[in-house]
């Protein structure tokens, strides 16, 4: 797993890592590490998938994809492996997954994030995905995003 | 904030991941023919401006040995804000948007153990009497995770 070290590093770098030239250099001196210390660290943590990239999250309303749909489908279970591989490889789904139905209030058990610049382009979205899955589906429906209430990513407790 | 061609370019390189290397920003800029303090300049900017909400490492819970869960609430509107406010106190509450339903409340719970998810689901249906419903996911068919700016 990680050690102490790995864990100060993570708390260190949760909020982001600097937009300065040498982002890695200061983080390692708040640290009490070395810049080369620091980065053969993250390495590892990113070889162990600890760390899965170094990346800008960004705000898809800022950036006009304001229209935002979780289309959400009753797939028959024995067909929704092979469906959702289908689905999760359509260019404008930017998350696929199987989860579990809450019955009897939530009777559904794929879903695929849609993102379009309205509403109109992620209706014709959800239309193209309900082809694909044919009459392998017994419901569905969409819930767009109307506000993004929090957005921190993983927050490490602090321990002792 | 208006965002121009070269602000578009950064911000769809810097989805990918950035090189491990002790001038990282400058190496991407010599990628897209920028200079380093244009590039960090417009970075801020962005920032400053939510339109990159967070620049940084992604860890992956999972690996971490915790774990993460998408989880739904019904809210009463009348309650929204201060059901809010008690939700989104939890650090284990990673994101969480507003959603057209009767379902309208979908956040992400980010634990360093698989017992955390529960846990936390417990503590917030205490603190506001609502159900939390807990979707975990079953499969992946989709890791990639990128916006065309």
């Amino acid at each position: 797993m990680i050690d102490t070290k790995d864990r100060e590093i993570i708390e260190a770098l949760q909020s982001g890592l600097p937009l300065v030239p040498e982002p890695f250099a200061q983080v390692a001196e708040t640290l009490g590490l070395n810049e080369a210390a620091l980065m053969y660290r993250l390495a590892d943590m990113k070889s162990r998938g600890v760390i899965r990239r170094i990346a800008a999250a960004p705000n898809h309303f800022k950036l006009g994809m304001t229209s935002n749909g979780m289309t959400v489908w009753d797939v028959e279970d024995d067909r929704v492996a092979e469906l959702g591989a289908q689905i999760g490889a359509l260019p404008f789904v930017t998350h696929c997954y199987e989860r579990p139905r809450a019955l009897p209030d939530w009777p559904y058990n794929l879903f695929a994030m849609v993102h379009g610049s309205d509403r109109q382009e992620v209706e014709e979205k959800r239309a193209e995905i309900s082809v694909i899955l044919g009459d392998a589906y017994r419901a569905n429906d969409i819930l767009y995003s109307t506000r993004i209430l929090k957005k921190t990513g993983l927050r490490l407790k602090k321990k002792g | 904030m208006k965002l121009d061609k070269t602000d578009r370019t950064i911000l769809n390189r810097m989805q990918d991941d950035l090189p491990l290397v002790s001038h990282p920003y400058a190496a991407v800029a010599k990628e897209l023919g920028l200079t380093e303090d244009d590039l960090l300049d417009r970075m801020s900017r962005m920032k400053d401006a939510r339109v990159i909400t967070r620049f940084g490492p992604f860890f992956d819970a999972a690996a971490l040995g915790g774990a993460f869960c998408l989880c739904a609430m019904a809210v009463p509107t009348e309650d929204f804000e201060t059901v809010l406010t008690k939700v989104n106190a939890h650090p284990e509450v990673a994101h969480n948007y507003e959603r057209t339903h009767r379902l309208n409340m979908w956040f992400v719970l980010a634990t360093e153990t698989p017992e955390g998810i529960t846990n936390t689901a417990e503590a917030i249906e205490r603190e506001t009497g609502i159900a939390v419903l807990q979707f975990p996911k079953l499969q992946e068919f989709f890791i990639g995770f990128r916006v065309a700016a």
